[in-house]
């Protein structure tokens, strides 16, 4: 069995304002082991972003309570001191957000940025050690792109850049959020290359989270997929697309444009829009949009049910699954 | 022909630098109620060629026709744009209804007895509820706000959309969604369709045909079907492996 660097528990995030309490998070549990490399998938407004973050408690603490239990590599994270978690932000578990340009500092070189969490240091270390981690990303002319400023390099450029800022400390855990949505689709391809080849090369877990799943099939190993703030549907990437047991799973399969699909068939779309959480419905949150849904399913929310031996479905009426739960 | 366009090039100039061809001499034509797909990766020069053919950008040279009349220097109404950040588009202060209203009275489309009769049709070519009117962008969806810059074109009445990156902001289900709208909108309306987009997969969803753009020309042109299935071009090729496709992932183990 291999070693769990990141085991989240019943994980629920709610937000107080105005004396009205939302949960955009409820009861979300999700494991990675070492080395392995996960997905998160689900539409925006799922949680999934809110769930990255919560991590190392990066959502405002003032206005936002998490409970249920993170663990990395053993340690729950929500109870521990502040500057335990400094330690662990960076060093642990590193980033990557969506949008690099936002990320990266504009005013500030290249290497300063990506040598910032490595203490004490001379210039020509800095830089050294830069041009070091870029060539390792794969960016041109490193030596020249160490001492740029962001607003000197294109996006896939920043995202290399940034992929060098999370590798300085060599983490335990990626967390990749959304980092190739603004890019096209040949330096989307490189980019999460090149997060897989780094996974592969130090043993670092990778939690990827997308709303595509055609980035998922064929290069990560598990999925989480994720509506209305929990987990819909998890499993083994080959065996929740090929064949999806939650309604929405496959509502967002047939959604993706594809090469193989028959022209002439419109897209499949899911009806209605993801709920913001203040509007949940009783019952499964998905119920309103799905079309298997009953009187069970708007008035019971569902609870993990195994399906097979490696899957879990949160779902009244899951699609049969050989060797599955026999569906009810 | 509805729109034809010849020998097109978009030359950028700035001083003390050498002059940056972005578009090399793109012809293509458009017949009404075909749809058109260029796709190519950031830089190719798409988004300039978009520019030109819609008259935002001077063309170096080259011209634009419509009906076989040239364009060039003018902004026709006849085609209409729809861009890639659909929020940023609209204007943050004002709310849906002033969005349309603006048009339709700029463009002296309707009288203002009329107005009121026109923007519900609009919002229900683009399947728009019709409380959405009086909100402003920041309080509806990204899907939403795009198809409210589609509702914004169709006020015109025209006869060529052209669309560049619309929906590679949007999650999938709500892209989904957005490709249907065109698709709809193209056979209803017998629009000609130019779509802009970087991924293949999404061009082949409406567009009967392609043409790839590499380094400001087209280096492949053909049938959608055609092209896809035997890429003469190896950027092309590499254009194609590139799309993150679901069934390609699997297509070995399922047989």
């Amino acid at each position: 069995m291999r070693e769990k660097v990141l085991e989240i528990r019943r994980l629920s995030v709610s937000f107080q304002r105005d004396g009205k309490i939302t949960v955009p998070v409820r009861d979300a549990s999700l494991t990675v082991y070492a080395g392995e490399r996960v997905a998160v998938v689900g539409e925006s407004g799922c949680g999934k972003s809110l769930t990255a973050m919560s991590v190392t408690r990066l959502p405002p603490t003032d206005r936002a309570e998490l409970k249920g239990e993170i663990l990395f590599c053993g340690e729950n994270l929500l109870t521990a001191s502040e500057s335990r978690l400094l330690a662990v932000r960076g060093h642990g578990i590193a980033y990557v957000f969506q949008d690099s340009t936002a990320s990266l500092n504009p005013v500030m070189r290249v290497y300063r940025q990506i040598t910032e969490t490595c203490g004490r240091m001379s210039k020509a270390e800095r830089i050294a050690l830069s041009e070091k981690l870029l060539e390792e990303t794969g960016l041109p002319d490193p030596p020249r792109m160490a001492r740029a400023y962001p607003c000197e390099m294109s996006g896939g450029q920043q995202q290399r850049v940034m992929l060098a800022v999370a590798l300085a400390q060599r983490p335990k855990l990626l967390i990749a959020d959304e980092p190739t949505t603004a890019l096209d689709v040949t330096t989307q391809q490189r980019v999460l290359d090149l997060i897989d080849r780094l996974s592969a090369k130090y043993g670092m877990a990778v939690l990827l989270i997308t709303h595509n799943l055609g980035l998922v099939a064929g290069r990560m190993e598990r999925v989480y997929v994720m509506y209305g703030g929990g987990m819909a549907e998890s499993g083994p990437v080959r065996d929740v697309l090929t064949a999806p047991g939650h309604p929405y799973t496959e509502g967002l399969l047939a959604a993706v444009p594809r090469l193989d699909a028959p022209r002439e068939q419109a897209l499949h779309d899911i009806p209605g829009t993801v709920p913001s959480p203040d509007a949940w419905p009783q019952g499964c949150v998905f119920s309103p949009r799905c079309e298997r849904a009953d009187d069970l399913c708007r008035t019971e929310v569902p609870c993990d049910k195994p399906l097979g031996d490696k899957r879990l479905c949160a779902c009244h009426h899951p699609c049969p699954v050989e060797g599955g739960a026999p569906c009810c | 022909m509805l729109l034809t366009v010849n020998d097109l090039r978009v030359t950028y100039r700035v001083p003390g630098h050498k002059p940056v061809e972005a578009v090399k001499g793109v012809s293509f034509q458009l017949d009404a109620g075909q749809a058109l797909g260029i796709v190519g990766e950031s830089g190719c020069g798409k988004s300039s060629l978009a520019k030109a053919i819609i008259g935002l950008l001077a063309p170096a040279s080259g011209e634009v026709l419509l009906d076989g009349h040239p364009q060039t220097g003018r902004h026709p109404r006849d085609i209409q744009m729809v861009f890639q950040d659909a929020a940023g588009s609209l204007n943050p202060r004002m709310t849906v209804r002033q969005t349309l209203e603006e048009v339709l009275r700029v463009h002296r489309m309707t009288s203002p007895g009329e107005t009121e009769a026109r923007i519900g049709e609009l919002l229900d070519l683009v399947g728009l509820p019709g409380k959405v009117l009086g909100a402003y962008p920041r309080e509806i969806s990204g899907g939403q706000c795009q198809r409210v810059s589609f509702a914004r074109c169709l006020a015109l009445k025209p006869r060529i959309l052209l669309a560049d990156e619309p929906v590679s902001a949007l999650d999938v289900s709500v892209q989904a969604r957005i490709l249907n709208l065109m698709r709809t909108l193209q056979r209803e309306l017998n629009l000609g369709v130019l779509l802009i987009s970087h991924d293949l997969a999404v061009v082949r969803t409406i567009c009967d045909r392609v043409c790839v753009m590499h380094g400001g020309e087209f280096v492949e042109t053909g049938k959608t079907d055609n092209v896809l299935e035997t890429p003469e071009h190896p950027y092309t090729r590499t254009l194609l492996a590139a799309v993150p496709d679901v069934g390609r992932a699997f297509s070995g183990i399922r047989v």
